[in-house]
């Protein structure tokens, strides 16, 4: 601590009135990991449901709200936030800045964001229940046949993008004028690039989503008819708008996900990231497509041929960068000097699955052959690939990664290793057999099934279980960890690990870089 | 025997056993369609282009899977640090970097001809020989056969699976949830056009073996078709979440010969000249709360409970409406409750269903109004 600084406040004056980054990154995460013990939870009661044909534990009236809210919560409360807390904590330290560039915007974008997810779990205990349109809330489901509580959930969605589109222009205020002198924008960890290219996409739909809230806030409550053509409007309209936000939302998940394997692979490979310049590009472009494809995911509602050609080239397109990105993170590893600890197994398991939700996507995108994927299980199975093995073990990775450094103390590797492993087998018993019962026909979003996917239902809803129980290990060895982990003092805490993150000392102290870092002009990036 | 043998032969025993079950669940699935792994062939011609479509696709991938994971592998078995690999230093090869964007490009291309060709020929509606227009409802499917010449045939299908399988009281039959009352039917080798639309919400119509999917819009008409060559009963479901019952409002399509089908044709017809004639009858009460019975059943159940008792809906039994004067109940009946689950039955059910339907709901469950409705008040109603 320097001579003029000063420590955390004490007491619940630190967390309600901090402005500092750490601080915020901490709530954030902590905030993130509660939303995913919830969302997970109400996957248990779907998975229970599922286990056997039948009606044996809820209604399917509940079963719609499980699913509407197990979607928003895992999008909009575990995963989005626990990202942006990743990037509060690291994004200062690896560009050389003392703190983020907004710091009150800062507390603001998160506390906001308590009560609006306690107001989305309060429509649960309301007249009429929880909205139970699905997580993609497609009018007019969700306006003239809503619950009552649709209001407070478009009230909550309102506040949630805010919340994003404040972090998102903290970022980019950082990213642009924070960085220590002599780091370039190609001199960035690809941490930062990837955030930076994020936090543009969500300043850019985040207004999209708020306008299609709005417009069916109209709907419900003055007498507009954006989406009923009874009154001239139309209800694909809403899913143009909803999925012009939506799809590049997935990459708004993803992209941060791509930046932490870039980090953590060199490191374990004790090699530098191979393609750091192709790396940068292919997330740009991938940014660019994400707004030119998002009618992939309407095939079925009757566009002319025209528009359906145009979509599926442009989704197939986006192969080609995110190949570029795959074959750039095994040829990192390609006669790297390989280790195996937490953070490397999950990257290396993020890599495998990502890389077949990635071909699954790349099927999705065949038009005519969407037909028969569209709305079935095979979607599920394909974006579960994509957002539990892509964002959420990505971030496994990272609080392991960096945990020593945030805390100074070291996780217990074998815990890590068994959390990994049961997850791992977890997720592919829960989800590898979704897509045989989805091309099979079984659609998604349905409470009982037929018989022929019994089987295949049973062995889901096991494996769900497992995975389920593998993430309280997880808070277990993080818990420990801070409590009573074995205490690290190299600065550097991997013997591969580059970056500025790694010259300050370990644990973190409050502040850091008070005085801007020297970058070596030899030194290619990080 | 030591205790670690013991250990072993008994995890060995419970492991057979366990394949044991698990190859007797498959034995038992006699039917090919017991835990089916991949996407059906079907039997329409863009069914198989489809199918063909998917496994080109499936297999690149397979090879572009097989190279990339043996790469990684290769690897993860010989560049580890613990075999005393040195890491090298390279970091970028601008040759092999475009050539990792090029090839997959040209498979892309390699790719988009074929999904090009096939969605051609999906989006050709020329030259149909029958139109069927398909309404989506809160939940259940209303089929109606365009005829130029007379009369449509039109009728509802709904799911006839019961409630106690569903709530595991009776044991579940082998269509479980895949049958409906009234199945659509169709001649073979026939191109049939659909035009699908929807009454509340948007429903999408899937019958995998046909390859058709289209979503059903509240307000807007979509456009599909299928040839089935083959004879048979294919299954579906609504495949577009519409709210508490989108689990259970199956379709079934009846692919029969083109005899058998213009036999179908003309019994429907006559059927509908009955109705029609049954519209001019007065019926007593004890036809009237037989056919309201049926109805009720069909119908209302589902919300308003076996017994009158409410539910999702209100009860009947003893309720005002149903207890009050009949213009009143008829008026919900046919328009519905607007902005409630309450639809507007009067377009579902013809005058004589909707004649015996009021009078039993105020005749039964203990409502003891003693008065009928006849369908000449029914369709007077309606005019105003």
């Amino acid at each position: 601590m320097g001579d003029h600084a000063h420590g955390p406040a004490k007491g619940l004056s630190r967390w309600l009135f901090t402005t500092n980054h750490k601080d915020i990154g901490t709530m954030y995460l902590w905030f993130s990991f509660a939303m995913f013990i919830l969302g997970g939870s109400f996957a248990m009661i779907i998975r229970a449901e599922l286990f056997q044909p039948g009606m044996q534990l809820v209604e399917p009236g509940f079963f719609n709200q499980m699913t509407t809210l197990h979607g928003l919560v895992m999008v909009f409360g575990a995963i989005m936030p626990s990202f942006v807390g990743l990037a509060n904590w690291m994004i200062p330290m690896m560009i050389g800045a003392p703190d983020m560039a907004l710091p009150r915007m800062n507390n603001w974008s998160f506390w906001i964001l308590p009560p609006a997810f306690l107001m989305l779990a309060s429509t649960l205990f309301m007249e009429g229940g929880a909205p139970g349109f699905g997580w993609t809330f497609y009018a007019p489901l969700s306006t003239t046949y809503a619950p009552p509580s649709v209001t407070f959930f478009i009230f909550a969605i309102h506040i949630l993008g805010l919340s994003s589109i404040m972090g998102s222009i903290n970022i980019i205020a950082t990213v642009m004028n924070m960085r220590a002198p002599g780091m370039s924008y190609m001199k960035m960890p690809l941490f930062v690039w990837t955030w930076l290219i994020t936090a543009f996409l969500l300043v850019a739909v985040m207004p999209v989503l708020a306008g299609a809230v709005t417009m069916m806030l109209m709907d419900i409550h003055f007498g507009t008819s954006f989406f009923s053509a009874a009154g001239g409007g139309d209800p694909v309209l809403f899913q143009h708008i909803f999925w012009f936000f939506g799809h590049p939302e997935v990459y708004i998940i993803i992209l941060p996900a791509f930046g932490v394997v870039s980090q953590i692979i060199p490191a374990f490979a004790r090699k530098p990231l191979f393609g750091y310049d192709s790396m940068v590009y292919a997330t740009a472009a991938i940014a660019f497509l994400s707004f030119i494809v998002w009618a992939h995911h309407m095939y079925t509602v009757g566009m002319p041929i025209a528009g359906e050609l145009f979509f599926m080239y442009a989704t197939m397109l986006i192969a080609v960068p995110t190949g570029v990105k795959v074959f750039n993170w095994v040829t990192t590893m390609w006669r790297g000097s390989l280790s195996f600890e937490t953070p490397m197994l999950f990257c290396i398991g993020f890599l495998i699955l990502f890389t077949i939700g990635g071909f699954t996507g790349l099927m999705l995108s065949i038009a005519p052959a969407d037909f028969q994927y569209h709305d079935s299980y095979f979607v599920v199975a394909h974006f579960h690939y994509v957002m539990v093995a892509g964002a959420v073990f990505s971030m496994s990775a990272a609080v392991y990664y960096w945990l020593p450094k945030w805390c100074g103390r070291m996780y217990n590797e074998t815990m890590g290793k068994t959390h990994f492993w049961i997850s791992f087998i977890g997720f592919n018993i829960t989800f590898f057999p979704q897509h045989f019962v989805g091309l099979a026909g079984m659609p998604r979003r349905i409470p009982d099934y037929a018989l022929q996917f019994a089987d295949f239902n049973m062995m889901s809803s096991i494996g769900a279980f497992i995975y389920g129980a593998s993430q309280i290990l997880f808070l277990y060895n993080v818990v420990a960890t801070i409590v009573s982990g074995k205490p690290v003092s190299d600065d550097k805490v991997w013997d591969g690990a580059e970056g500025l993150e790694w010259t300050v000392p370990t644990p973190a102290p409050y502040h850091t870089f008070e005085v801007p870092p020297k970058i070596d002009p030899a030194h290619a990036h990080t | 025997m030591s205790l670690q043998t013991k250990r072993r032969v008994s995890a060995a025993l419970g492991l057979s056993t366990a394949l044991m079950a698990v190859t007797g669940r498959l034995a038992l699935a006699a039917d090919d369609k017991m835990n089916q792994l991949n996407m059906p062939v079907g039997v329409t011609d863009v069914g198989k282009s489809i199918y063909d479509l998917h496994m080109i696709i499936l297999w690149i991938c397979v090879v572009i899977g097989a190279l990339v994971f043996g790469v990684m592998f290769y690897s993860i078995i010989y560049h580890r640090k613990s075999r005393g690999a040195k890491a090298a230093s390279f970091h970028e090869s601008t040759k092999v970097e475009i050539a990792w964007t090029v090839v997959p490009f040209v498979i892309l291309i390699g790719m988009a001809v074929p999904a090009t060709s096939t969605l051609i020929d999906i989006y050709d509606f020329d030259d149909a020989e029958m139109d069927i227009l398909i309404t989506g409802y809160q939940w259940k499917w209303k089929y109606e056969y365009l005829n130029e010449d007379g009369e449509n045939v039109s009728f509802f299908s709904n799911m006839s699976t019961p409630q106690s399988e569903i709530y595991n009281t009776q044991s579940k039959n082998s269509n479980y949830l895949l049958e409906v009352d009234e199945p659509v039917v169709i001649p073979v080798g026939t191109k049939v056009r659909f035009l699908v639309t929807a009454n509340d919400v948007i429903h999408s119509w899937w019958v995998p073996e046909l390859a058709v999917k289209k979503d059903a819009i509240p307000g807007f008409i979509n456009e599909t078709w299928a040839m089935a060559n083959e004879i048979g009963t294919y299954r579906g479901q609504c495949s577009e979440l519409c709210g508490k019952d989108h689990g259970f409002m199956p379709v079934v399509v009846e692919v029969v010969s083109k005899e058998d089908y213009a036999s179908w044709m003309s019994e429907k017809q006559v059927e509908a000249e009955e109705i029609k004639s049954l519209m001019a009858q007065n019926f007593s009460m004890d036809e009237l709360m037989s056919r309201g019975k049926a109805v009720y059943e069909r119908a209302c159940q589902a919300c308003h409970g076996a017994n009158g008792e409410g539910g999702v809906g209100t009860a009947i039994a003893g309720s005002d409406v149903a207890t009050g004067e009949i213009a009143g109940h008829l008026n919900i009946g046919i328009n519905g409750v607007a902005g409630s689950a309450m639809q507007a039955f009067g377009g579902q059910l013809n005058d004589v269903e909707m004649a015996a339907v009021i009078t039993y709901q105020r005749n039964a469950f203990g409502n003891n109004m003693g008065d009928m409705v006849q369908p000449i008040d029914v369709f007077n109603y309606k005019k105003g």
